[in-house]
């Protein structure tokens, strides 16, 4: 292994860090319309009227639809892309598709819903003739909460949903009811993780030009192969004629792991027009009109011992999903089967609901249901500890799983409908080395100490466990091309990520050469007949199994038809340097040019008797099931008491990611997953009023973490459990990041704050949040009830003026 | 997220922008640093039919030290002022409240005199600009006028500016020597516009007493205001609203505490001096 373990710089940065690269907005097609929606100003409303005449007359403006204007053209999206599979019945999973509207035809259901589509020769034509399409609404009353969104004589979002509930699910495993009621000791909790977004750097956008019967389709996507299929589908044309491109694309996060209304109707438009089309979201947009993430609310019990061992958990917990939750397993059912994280508790019970309201749909975002779950549990367990008056390091620690106990089967499916089996071991000591690295024990002799000084310092801690690289599939084609390059096609294509570089990296050892000098191409559906995409910590290890299985072939292929250019044996060669070699007499070999011609078909050929001309192997990779990262986040705080307001001081991570390829993508990969985490801890909130009015539409209200909030941050791999679910021994780890800061942080705000005994179980972590829940546990000014002095930092000294 | 059209101009010196203003009345608006008017013209919240831009009179690009008084012309960005060190060390809220505006992009392009335009409460200058007694010296086709600080902030982002009128300069009168004083505010992240803001300006007698004490509170009101230089007294004077970031409340009692943590700092810092 020349590069597989090596920090290689990213091969794909220069033109994204030089303003060179081609996002979609780039592009510059002669003839390129523009379109601006004009989007719904309610949550619910019924449509009466829409008079787009003085829209038409305006400057620039070609053309304008509505939903009754496409009503017999362009169907709505029905998402049952996450039907349960075999082996999830003990689930019980009952999943309704999501439906999902091109343009609102007689009712919108949410502000910023498509209602109208204006296409103009530029986007300021455009904008300035959305303002004059006038429509009348008759407002509705709107479902907002869930928990009464599921209730009879709740407003209905979508009649085929009964009770407004889209999927839901419920597991048992052993028996939690009889553990509580026999109980010595036992807790519940309300637990909220608030709506966010992930709030790419660049907001969606796509470009639809058509040639002929061909729509090229440039679309900031995840997932170019569902969304050609879709697009497809709700227009009516074969698959082939549409042609799904990515191009650069500045983040992703889950929130374009979806097909949207927008990518089917400017494809139709641009099929209806014969010109270039293309919309741009506009943040605002991207703020109402892509979609949200996580709002759950959980109710849990815990039941323990005086020792604090966790013997069963109950929990049962709805999510928000707007109008609608097109992932319910990935979004929903990853709460279940991370929940119990690297604890082991024998008893575990779940039921969820994924509950529609007139608000923006829900998507997995980077952590997909996993943040939420890892903020109830580690909650839980400091709970636990808080309640029993020990030390939450203590409590952690006499829950973990042993080494002895690996593999160690959670007793239930996993959401592709095999079991859960955790192929990692290694917890304990994972944790203990993060206490020392975080400097548990010295804080703990300090703590009372600083307090006295009126610094709050706290630690918090948190655990996870990620199952990753989910399937069903995805797919690896590798190439020698007439020029003796090695191209590799894959179909998860990167948006950030380093894609690039890991898989040039697993390449170039396979064929002896450098990763500069293999080409790597994605994101395009013309490129692989079958794909699936980038997201759920999978690429590497699903398209990384897929490409060097293909390069596997690939190797076995042209060493058989140099070992016939040669007369040798294939065993007898060995490559490298672009050349097919004799093992041991280096000088004698071909180089991969060579062989690409002795393979290509006529009468130059020169292959193996029953060999097909070509130097292509392609793989499809279906993993066994997937395989499971963990991790231990601590962070360290300090918290003003007085104002709420909380510092950050430095952030400890140890994960297993299996092999790692690339540490110095993976480090990059960890530290923006905390700062997301981070983000999502003390400052992401989207917010609805009782209106249904989002509040929080820029960035001034929807405050995303800058690198003025980014605490020192310590990461060290573990890499105790190579993964044997898979040839390269990898975990993924894309996604790793923001599982555990919400509980790290918040058991360390309230660490920092032990005597008053607070609890944090609501996001974000606001300062007035903080001070809330200080004035909540009964701490009447700087005196705790029990006596103890919470000192306020430059107020406790009185000068001459201030008594 | 364009703006609705508009006509631009782009006059060289004051008495083509104050005809200019004059001519366009309530439909034209200043365009200085652009980094308040700017996102309000994309969102198209403000809709102007014409921009003057201010940015080609580079006669209004000054600050200086006037004896006692910190001048800024209109075209003064931010920046300039953080750079100077004279005036930082002569007045420590000042040097407080800099680097908690936006970030350093921000300060470069955004004027003083904007800021105070465009009366945002939680802003600091204009915080600072009722602590400090400062006038705003503002031209008309009918002439100039001064108007002092307090009476300039009319409401939330409105001032007493009338339609044809610009602010020329502010004039901000720096506390005195040996006069301590502090700017502190708790934000959501840094460089947010605050969830509350104090600053405290406080003179000490040779016997250690204190002789004056001003507070100025920004944030809590639809106008920064001038407060009784007391923490219980002083949040008593404002009437704080909720809004998405935090409650009413909460913003009372921070009042309460900033207050008193901006008059202890200022006041040590005075102690200080008089050593
Ligand atoms: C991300 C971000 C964060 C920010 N954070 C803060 C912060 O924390 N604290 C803070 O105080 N500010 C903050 N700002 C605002 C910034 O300080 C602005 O620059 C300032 O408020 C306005 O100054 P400007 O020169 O940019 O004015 P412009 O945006 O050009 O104009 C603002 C208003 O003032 C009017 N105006 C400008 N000059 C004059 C004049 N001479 N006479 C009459 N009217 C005039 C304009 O017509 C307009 O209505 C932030 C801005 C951004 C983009």
């Amino acid at each position: 292994m020349t590069w597989v373990g090596q920090r290689v710089a990213r091969k794909e940065d220069l033109p994204l860090v030089t303003g060179t690269g081609t996002y979609v907005p780039d592009f510059n097609l002669p003839g390129t319309l523009e379109v601006a929606f004009v989007r719904s100003p309610l949550a619910h409303a019924r449509i009466l009227n829409i008079d787009t005449a003085e829209a038409l007359s305006a400057e620039g403006v070609v053309a304008i639809y509505t939903g009754p204007d496409i009503r017999d053209q362009v169907h709505a999206l029905v998402l049952d892309q996450e039907a349960a599979p075999p082996g999830l019945e003990t689930a019980a999973p009952e999943i309704h598709p999501a439906t999902i509207e091109i343009l609102a035809d007689a009712e919108v259901r949410h502000v910023g819903q498509a209602v109208a589509a204006v296409v103009a020769d530029s986007r300021y034509h455009a904008e300035d003739a959305a303002e004059l399409v006038r429509i009348d609404y008759d407002e509705l009353r709107a479902a907002l909460d869930p928990e009464q969104a599921r209730l009879p004589g709740a407003p209905i979002v979508f009649d085929n949903v009964p009770n407004n509930v889209q999927a839901r699910y419920r597991i048992r495993v052993g028996d939690a009811d009889a553990a509580l009621d026999g109980a010595e000791h036992r807790l519940a909790m309300k637990i909220r993780s608030q709506r966010v977004m992930a709030a790419p750097m660049e907001t969606r956008g796509v470009l639809a030009s058509t040639v002929g019967e061909e729509t090229t389709v440039w679309s900031s996507t995840q997932i170019p192969w569902a969304v050609r299929n879709s697009i497809a589908g709700a227009i009516g044309v074969p698959q082939r004629q549409i042609r799904v491109q990515i191009p650069h694309m500045g983040g992703g996060f889950g929130q374009k792991v979806n097909v949207y209304p927008e990518e089917v109707l400017v494809t139709y438009i641009s099929r209806v027009l014969h010109r270039p089309v293309r919309w741009v979201e506009d943040r605002v947009e991207n703020m109402i009109a892509s979609g949200h993430a996580r709002d759950q609310l959980h109710n849990v019990e815990a039941a323990f011992d005086s020792e604090g061992h966790i013997t069963a958990i109950r929990d049962r917990f709805v999510l928000d999903s707007g109008v609608a939750c097109p992932y319910p397993l990935s979004s929903a059912y990853n709460v279940a089967s991370h929940f119990r994280s690297m604890y082991r508790i024998a008893n575990f019970s779940i039921d969820a609901e994924c509950v529609l309201t007139h608000k923006m749909f829900n998507l997995p975002y980077r952590g997909a249901g996993r943040p939420e779950a890892a903020f109830v549990m580690d909650r839980v367990i400091n709970a636990v500890a808080q309640e029993l008056s020990l030390d939450p390091a203590e409590v952690i620690m006499r829950n973990l799983i042993a080494d002895e106990e690996q593999p160690y089967r959670m007793g239930m499916p996993y959401r592709d409908g095999h079991e859960v089996v955790y192929d990692a071991s290694g917890f304990p000591a994972a944790f203990e080395r993060l206490l020392e690295l975080i400097g548990y024990a010295e804080h703990r002799r300090t703590q009372a100490q600083l307090r006295a000084q009126g610094v709050h310092r706290g630690i918090g801690l948190g655990t996870y466990v990620e199952g990753t690289g989910v399937g069903p599939f995805e797919s690896g084609q590798v190439h020698v091309d007439a020029q003796g390059h090695v191209v590799v096609y894959s179909g998860c294509a990167p948006h950030g990520q380093g894609l690039d570089t890991t898989m040039s990296q697993v390449v170039a050892d396979a064929f002896g050469i450098t990763p500069e000098e293999v080409v790597f191409r994605a994101g395009d559906t013309a490129l692989l007949p079958y794909g699936v995409g980038t997201f759920a910590s999978r690429s590497v290890v699903t398209a990384g199994a897929a490409i060097i299985e293909s390069s596997n072939r690939l190797l076995k292929r042209i060493k058989a038809i140099a070992g016939e250019m040669l007369e040798m044996a294939p065993e007898d060669l060995e490559v490298g340097a672009g050349r097919v070699r004799v093992r041991g007499v280096p000088s004698r070999g071909v180089s991969f040019k060579e062989v690409y011609r002795a393979a290509s078909p006529g009468p130059g050929a020169r292959l193996p008797e029953g060999m097909d001309p070509g130097t292509s192997e392609s793989f499809y990779w279906v993993p066994p099931t997937v395989t499971w990262g963990f991790g231990v986040v601590g962070a360290v705080v300090d918290v003003d008491p007085e104002t709420g307001v909380v510092d950050v001081r430095k952030v400890v991570m140890l994960h297993d990611c299996g092999r790692v390829i690339n540490p110095l993508i993976v480090e990059g990969q960890i530290e923006g997953g905390l700062v997301q985490g981070i983000g999502a801890t003390l400052y992401e909130h989207v917010i609805y009023d009782e209106s249904g009015q989002p509040r929080a539409t820029t960035f001034l209200d929807y405050l995303l973490p800058t690198s003025a909030e980014v605490p020192e941050i310590v990461q060290e791999h573990l890499e105790g459990t190579p993964s044997e679910r898979n040839p390269l021994g990898v975990k993924g780890v894309g996604e790793s990041g923001p599982i555990s800061p919400p509980a790290a942080i918040a058991n360390a705000i309230i660490d920092a704050l032990s005597p008053l005994k607070i609890q944090l179980n609501e996001l974000p972590l606001s300062p007035a949040t903080v001070v809330a829940a200080i004035e909540r546990a009964g701490a009447e000014g700087p005196l705790h009830p029990t006596g103890v002095k919470i000192g306020f930092p430059a107020s406790n000294q009185s000068g001459g003026f201030l008594r | 997220m364009k703006p609705a059209p508009f006509e631009y101009h782009a006059p060289t010196d004051l008495g083509e922008a104050v005809r200019l203003l004059a001519a366009l009345g309530e439909h034209g608006r200043l365009l200085a640093g652009g980094q308040s008017l700017m996102p309000m013209l994309n969102l198209r919240l403000a809709r102007p039919e014409a921009i003057v831009d201010l940015n080609r009179i580079t006669a209004l690009a000054y600050h200086r030290l006037d004896d006692e008084t910190l001048v800024i012309g209109a075209l003064c960005r931010q920046r300039e002022i953080e750079r100077d060190q004279e005036v930082l060390a002569r007045c420590a809220a000042i040097a407080d409240a800099i680097p908690l505006i936006g970030h350093i992009g921000i300060r470069n392009r955004g004027t003083v005199v904007g800021s105070l335009a465009h009366a945002d409460p939680s802003a600091e200058w204009p915080v600072l600009a009722v602590l400090l007694d400062a006038t705003l010296e503002v031209e008309g086709v009918a002439g100039r006028r001064s108007i002092a600080a307090q009476d300039f902030f009319k409401g939330l982002f409105a001032t007493d500016l009338r339609p044809g009128e610009l602010v020329v300069e502010a004039r901000f009168p720096l506390p005195p020597a040996g006069a301590g004083s502090a700017f502190i505010e708790v934000a959501r992240r840094h460089g947010d516009f605050a969830l509350g803001a104090a600053a405290a300006v406080v003179e000490l007698a040779a016997d250690g007493s204190v002789t004056a004490a001003r507070l100025a509170l920004g944030g809590f009101d639809s106008v920064p205001v001038r407060a009784t230089p007391d923490p219980a007294a002083a949040a008593a004077d404002v009437h704080p609203v909720d809004d998405v970031h935090a409650p009413a409340g909460y913003r009372r009692k921070l009042a309460e505490t900033l207050a008193r943590r901006a008059l202890h700092l200022a006041e040590q810092r005075a102690r200080k001096a008089g050593r």
